[in-house]
């Protein structure tokens, strides 16, 4: 029997994030569509001999395995987790590869409002252990061998109830909401071998 | 001439144009795209798209394709050498595919007091029983294929020119329909700005609303 994926309950509450992120969408995004990619995904793993099997595990694993990392890697902007300081490792890394935090950021975005389509863009730390950025088109996860340390989904579905088509508004107050200190801990090699199994099938 | 040929030749005649008026103003020469005003007012779709969708698709995300479009073009025509071109070839695709694709909706859509929803007739109709029983069978797969994009695109009905067939191609992001192969007959926006402020995860209901405002006259045409 295959092992069975379960939505993860969410860390906070859905109004915690707020004014950055409303409730509404972070209600709809953890409830139906963070739901319906685990839903799928189970589904299609029960059903492996379907034509499109493949594809589905692919885009619904993708997709379980993004949000449950971008749901952990928010926190309340009155958190200490959200203060930089609470990286104090991974913000030396940040300094060595990009000058300044600052300039990290703007790299950071510009990639983030260059993402054409639905995608996400990732701080991850490479196989060589350098960090970079890069985005990740629809539910693709960061690729094999390298870390990813907070991720930002793109997805019109994570802004657009707020936001509409001000991306760059949504991309410029997530900087509010990071969670460093679990940044942090992924950093230093807490998610190694996450999601495992799943992503061996993807 | 189709949107996409349009496209094609202007951009021709840019390049020819450019050595010719090498002398005349360097502005002449550009090709500044502009939006096209909708045929129908904002609200002219409702209950099926609400005003509100409507006004920001086409003021707002439509308007970003034609000035991303025209600046694309215009670092293209100063870039100066292959390497920056190539660079911003994927700027022009995106930009000028939305530019296309939402040109190419906006008119296959009517409101239900005028063609919206109104069935095909003669040779398209004939068509579509021919590929898929009737015109139910044709939405079921189309609403089949719309459900399965994974990420933002469009879903088509198009016809082949060399064979004339009918068939539902999906193509992600803004990739524009290859119209060296196919005639894009009626497209269907499946992006989540087009339906979200009303819909929002629910985007079943969005595809099986959107067939009370197809204009078949528009893919009638197309398809002549």
């Amino acid at each position: 029997m295959a092992e069975t994926y379960t939505l993860p309950a969410l860390p906070y509450a859905y109004d915690a994030l707020e004014p950055y992120i409303s409730a509404q969408i972070m209600e709809l995004h953890h409830s139906k569509h963070h739901a319906t990619y685990v839903a799928n995904l189970n589904k299609a793993i029960s059903s492996p001999k379907a034509a499109n099997t493949q594809s589905m595990i692919h885009f619904n694993g993708g997709g379980h395995i993004n949000h449950s990392i971008f749901w952990k890697n928010l926190a309340p902007a009155s958190s200490e987790d959200a203060n930089t300081t609470s990286a104090p490792t991974l913000m030396q890394a940040i300094d060595a590869e990009f000058g300044s935090f600052g300039d990290f950021r703007s790299k950071f975005n510009a990639a983030l409002l260059g993402i054409q389509g639905s995608g996400w863009g990732w701080l991850i730390v490479k196989e060589d252990g350098n960090l970079d950025i890069i985005t990740t088109r629809d539910q693709d996860t960061v690729p094999a061998g390298t870390t990813a340390i907070f991720g930002v989904d793109m997805w019109e579905h994570a802004y657009y109830l707020q936001y509409l088509n001000g991306k760059a508004a949504y991309v410029e107050n997530i900087w509010n909401i990071i969670n460093w200190k679990y940044a942090e801990t992924r950093y230093k090699g807490e998610a190694d071998g996450e999601f495992k199994d799943l992503r061996a099938m993807l | 001439m189709s949107l996409a040929a349009s496209t094609r030749s202007t951009l021709a005649r840019a390049s020819k144009a450019s050595s010719i008026r090498a002398l005349g103003s360097l502005t002449a020469v550009r090709t500044n795209y502009t939006l096209p005003d909708l045929p129908y007012d904002f609200g002219a779709l409702e209950p099926h798209i609400s005003g509100q969708i409507m006004e920001i698709h086409h003021q707002k995300h439509h308007k970003t394709y034609v000035n991303g479009i025209n600046d694309a073009q215009e670092k293209f025509a100063a870039a100066s050498s292959p390497a920056e071109k190539v660079a911003l070839t994927s700027l022009i695709k995106f930009h000028g595919g939305g530019h296309i694709n939402h040109s190419l909706f906006w008119e296959n859509l009517s409101p239900t007091n005028k063609d919206g929803g109104a069935p095909p007739s003669g040779a398209l109709a004939k068509a579509i029983d021919d590929t898929w029983g009737n015109l139910d069978g044709f939405k079921g797969q189309m609403n089949t294929a719309l459900a399965g994009i994974q990420g933002s695109g469009w879903g088509w009905l198009v016809k082949d020119k060399s064979t004339n067939k009918l068939s539902i191609v999906t193509m992600p992001n803004q990739d524009p329909i290859n119209t060296s192969q196919y005639i894009p007959l009626v497209g269907i926006d499946a992006w989540e700005h087009a339906y979200y402020l009303q819909y929002q995860n629910v985007k079943a209901d969005y595809f099986k609303a959107i067939w009370n405002v197809i204009n078949w006259k528009t893919a009638e045409k197309r398809f002549a």
